[in-house]
């Protein structure tokens, strides 16, 4: 492991854990929130993705940057006020139900604008080529954009939550939803707004992500899994936890992917004599790159086997 | 009552802290089996935690909460229930989706021997069916039978909680503000129906009616600010000078002018 | 008004209006339904065993033994869901794995290490959901609600990475593929003809549906409902929460796993891209609550539809998951119930002898649906033409009729009858919800007048 090695796949993880920030930070605001675990949550990301791809073409990417969370914000906010507040006195099951037809549905229509394979949606010139070049290694100017609007993101919801008066109410809304509504606020409105922010912010990931990383249908599912899988390592609920949650897991994804030890090869250079027809040689010779996959989700279960409420979790029901 | 037997329940020192605030701060208390205990106080001064320290729902801080002299820190609510504490809530916690009847046998199911068998059949075991239905003509609902729980009146909800509270056979029960919401008549009725059904056992209620707590109260603890202030008899604690100051002072003034 | 939200379980005393003021003893109570009972299974009994006779294609006969073991999993799904309340992503996991041992029991069995002959080979898969259930349950059921949702996507989605891991086990990209017709015959049935493991499947859906009914009239079973409704409750009645949710979720496991060794014998191939998927895990969640998830036989109906759509719809239209998606999200917010719902709530009126007043709104609605599914439906063939089929021209055929995408009378032309039937649809629909309140006011004042009585 060199110190090039290590420092890249720092750099990596961090932007690929920031990426996946954006994503789950805006999930947990839709469910401290309204309770809501919105399943549709990486379909808005798709659909900021696919989008960018379109404005970019007509627009520039620049611009495209701007328009295209907004559009995919307006499209969470009329599905929050034409359907998802529909099934809410319903209970928490059918709200998570509808957001799981809406991300069937979403996928669907991708699938019949834009085709099944994945489409080319180019970097913008600014952000092609590395930044700079550590060590022999590039580091791409789009992954450290990334991790820019991702801080530049959570600084601007933070302000917004603390310090304008829509992010008071929205705050108190969080708790007590009906003193709210009693106080003279448009609660329901407040709520279209949060969905609608939170499917914006999404988008906005998608819109640079989509870019940067692949923009197909099958980026909805793939990305989904993990972002729930942050929410609970997180603890639910609480955005400092899924910051953290999300760096953990972007980081040691990353890294696993280029480790090629194994249980075998580790046994092996200490003296031992491992074989394929050894017994267990299946699992031991599996080489850390080869479980990768399975990273994020090995964390969920430890993590529910050891300490349930999560990283930071607030004490829930 | 002698030394060697234990009290029914009792709280030794309990304290709570959420975070830096310390909601029960030192509450003592000891109640002897077949006691009717009334606690009241200010809102906000701790009663529902309480209740929730002595059910299990949180872990005290420190401090003991002892049920028929054994310690219950920390044990899950289904272990203290199983150890014969029995609770009602403030808000209605009833089955809704199950039949008044189904409401009431899933009460009697465990402590009847029942545990997780899938191997027989509900309607088969006799001796269930007989207690069940013995409970609800208690509580005085065998003419809403089959009808499905959410769709009862509020009285009638408040009651069938009361059926399941002490369907277990529990001798400690909890009943946390039984007549919320009820107007005059039914309370009386209420207080009636609660009389009868804990007929024996200890009891525990947290109520803000003072005419209930006077009628049906054999003891009242006062809380405040998360300790016991005064815990005696009813005359005495109406007499107690820190109680009046604290929080009777002119409620009890008015409820003896309304008395004579 | 709450009682269509809220609609009664099944259980062992349905109510008879009348019946409360008979002086009945109430363990008695069930014998007078007892006639009853013995015809409804009766007659299910006798649809498994004349279905292949009325329908004799064999594609037909694919569908059907299809429908047999997807019966099994709906409704062992619907343990989780409708009589739990746990909401799961990822219950193709014990179908899957059950599938996966199943079909590997028949290779060794076949190789002569395991005397198991093929029609018990369900009952390995079953012990194999059974075992992973147990094994992952643990750690599942220690949560409730959304929470317990997305563990059971996590979890879905480690084994279904895994299947790359181990190629031994689930048979890389290709799967596992195995002969059902070995060993010893039962009776002389070896098993490969398609009738006879339709006879097969047949037997095990009867027997795995009474078994599961049986369940929900057992203590175990009262109690996970007790859970699914009040959670809080359950432990001061004395029973623990999670006990009560994780012994449910490993005899849903159990019978997951049946349904996933019946489909190993069927295709007598299992691949790990299909089984233990998460798209498959949300076809069962989708079409279970289609079906009804707060009746017994709603998932049966499930079952039903999800193979009529997968086999079926999908040979007609490309456009299935698009019409499926839309049909869910419209059921989720119209008709949480179900189909099972849907149907429970118009017996309810024909108890009361009310169906016949709204027979004619239902006509109303049905015409006016039509005509708003079918202009809709051409527009999104016609899309989904354009789409993928460019290469095959511009002409489709639709029902009957010949569409041009390039023409603009066609795209027109499906508009109009969408719009028309969407504007006629609505307006009758307001007069249906009208009428609809009317009677079931009626019906609250007919249950108090003979309450009094």
């Amino acid at each position: 492991m060199t110190l090039e090695f290590f420092t890249i796949s720092l750099l990596n993880g961090v932007s690929y854990g920031l990426l996946l920030f954006m994503l789950s930070s805006g999930l947990t605001l839709i469910f401290s929130m309204m309770g809501v675990l919105n399943f549709a949550h990486t379909s808005f990301y798709m659909l900021g993705a696919y989008f960018g791809y379109m404005l970019s073409g007509v627009i520039g990417f620049w611009p495209a940057l701007l328009i295209a969370p907004l559009l995919v914000g307006v499209l969470g906010a009329v599905f929050e006020r034409y359907s998802l507040r529909k099934v809410h006195k319903y209970g928490h099951v059918p709200e998570l139900l509808v957001t799981f037809g809406l991300s069937y549905l979403i996928l669907e229509v991708v699938q019949l604008v834009w085709g099944r394979s994945a489409v080319p949606y180019a970097l913008p010139a600014a952000l092609q080529g590395p930044l700079f070049t550590l060590y022999g290694t590039q580091f791409p100017k789009s992954r450290s954009f990334i991790m820019l609007l991702a801080l530049l993101m959570l600084l601007a919801v933070w302000l917004v939550l603390t310090r304008t008066r829509i992010g008071l109410v929205i705050q108190a809304a969080l708790k007590k939803p009906e003193m709210v509504e009693a106080l003279g606020h448009n609660v329901p409105r407040v709520f279209m707004l949060v969905f609608g922010g939170g499917c914006a912010l999404a988008g906005l990931a998608g819109v640079i992500g989509g870019n940067t990383y692949m923009t197909e249908p099958s980026m909805a599912m793939s990305v989904g899994s993990i972002i729930f899988v942050v929410v609970v390592v997180g603890g639910l609920g609480s955005l400092a936890g899924a910051f953290l949650a999300s760096l953990l897991i972007g980081i040691v994804q990353t890294f696993a992917v280029a480790l090629d030890y194994s249980w075998a090869s580790l046994l092996n250079s200490m003296g031992m004599n491992l074989t394929p027809d050894s017994f267990g040689w299946p699992v031991l010779s599996l080489t850390i790159s080869q479980m990768a996959p399975i990273l994020p989700y090995l964390f969920l279960v430890l993590m529910l086997i050891f300490r349930p409420k999560g990283l930071m979790g607030t004490r829930e029901d | 009552m002698s030394a060697a037997t234990p009290y029914a329940l009792e709280l030794r020192d309990l304290r709570k802290s959420f975070g830096k605030t310390e909601i029960i701060r030192g509450a003592n208390l000891a109640v002897q089996a077949g006691e009717r205990v009334a606690i009241i106080g200010p809102n906000g001064a701790g009663k529902s935690t309480l209740f929730n320290l002595i059910s299990g729902r949180f872990a005290p801080t420190s401090g003991d909460v002892l049920l028929h002299g054994q310690s219950i820190n920390g044990k899950e609510p289904y272990e203290i229930n199983r150890l014969g504490l029995s609770r009602s809530f403030q808000i209605t916690n009833i089955f809704p989706k199950l039949s008044v009847f189904e409401n009431l046998r899933c009460g009697v199911l465990w402590s009847m021997g029942y545990r997780y068998t899938f191997l027989r059949f509900l309607s088969r075991m006799d001796a269930v069916n007989e207690r069940a239905k013995q409970l609800m003509e208690q509580i005085g609902l065998q003419k809403k039978r089959d009808e499905l729980a959410v769709n009862l009146t509020y009285a009638e909800q408040r009651a069938l909680e009361i059926g399941i509270t002490i369907a277990g056979g529990a001798d400690v029960i909890l009943l946390d503000e039984p007549t919320a919401g009820m107007s005059n008549s039914e309370t009386r009725r209420f207080i009636q129906l609660i009389r009868e059904v804990t007929e024996g056992k200890t009891l525990l209620t947290v109520e803000h009616d003072m005419g209930v707590v006077f009628g049906l109260a054999d003891k009242i603890a006062v809380v405040v600010y998360g300790e016991v202030i005064a815990f005696d008899t009813p005359e005495n604690v109406r007499a107690n000078a820190r109680v009046q100051e604290a929080y009777l002072g002119s409620a009890v003034a008015d409820e003896q002018a309304a008395l004579h | 008004m709450s009682a269509i939200l809220h609609p009664q379980i099944r259980n062992e005393t349905m109510p008879v209006a009348g019946q409360a003021a008979m002086n009945v003893p109430d363990y008695y109570r069930f014998k007078p339904w007892n006639v009853g009972r013995v015809i409804v299974w009766g007659v299910f009994a006798l649809l498994l065993i004349a279905a292949p006779h009325v329908f004799t294609s064999s594609l037909a006969l694919t569908m059907l033994s299809q429908m047999g073991y997807a019966i099994i999993i709906c409704l062992s799904y619907n343990i989780l869901l409708g009589q739990g309340g746990m909401l799961s992503f990822g219950h193709a996991v014990y179908t899957g794995l059950g599938s996966f041992i199943a079909i590997h029991a028949m290779n060794r069995a076949a190789g002569g290490h395991l005397p198991i002959p093929v029609w018990l080979i369900p009952i390995v898969g079953g012990l194999a959901g059974m075992f992973f259930a147990a094994l992952l349950g643990w750690v599942t059921t220690r949560k409730s609600g959304t929470t317990f949702a997305m563990i059971t996507l996590g979890v879905g989605e480690l084994v279904a990475s895994m299947a790359l891991m181990f190629p031994g086990f689930f048979g890389g990209e290709g799967g596992i593929t195995t002969d059902r017709v070995y060993g010893p015959t039962f009776f002389g049935a070896d098993f490969g003809p398609g009738i006879q493991v339709y006879y097969l499947i047949a037997f095990y859906c009867f027997v795995c549906t009474a078994l599961m009914f049986a369940f929900t009239a057992t203590p175990l079973g009262r109690m996970l409902n007790a859970v699914r409704d009040n959670p809080e409750r359950v432990a001061f009645v004395g029973y623990s929460t999670q006990r009560v949710r994780y012994m449910g979720f490993i005899i849903a496991g159990f019978f997951a796993g049946i349904g996933g060794g019946l489909a190993a014998i069927n295709f007598e191939i299992v691949t790990a891209m299909d089984s233990v998927s998460i798209i498959r895990s949300g076809t069962y969640l989708l079409f279970t609550f289609l079906g009804g998830a707060t009746f017994f036989f709603g998932p049966i109906i499930g079952g039903v539809l999800l193979v009529l759509a997968t086999v079926f719809l999908s040979e007609i239209t490309k456009a299935w998951m698009l019409y499926l998606g839309l049909v869910f999200l419209f059921m989720v917010m119209y008709a949480p119930g179900g189909i099972a719902g849907l149907i429970m709530m118009n017996l309810r009126l024909a108890k009361y002898g009310k169906l016949g007043r709204i027979f004619g709104a239902y006509l109303a609605l049905l015409g006016t649906g039509l005509a708003m599914v079918v202009g809709f439906a051409a527009l999104v063939e016609m899309l989904y033409h354009l789409q993928l089929n460019s290469g095959l021209g511009s002409e489709l055929r639709f029902m009957g009729t010949t569409l041009n995408v390039h023409s603009v009378d066609s795209w027109v032309g499906a508009g109009l009858i969408f719009l028309t039937g969407l504007g006629l649809f609505e307006l009758v629909r307001r007069q249906y919800m009208r009428q609809w309140g009317e009677i079931q006011e009626e019906i609250e004042h007919d249950i108090q007048r003979r309450e009094s009585v």
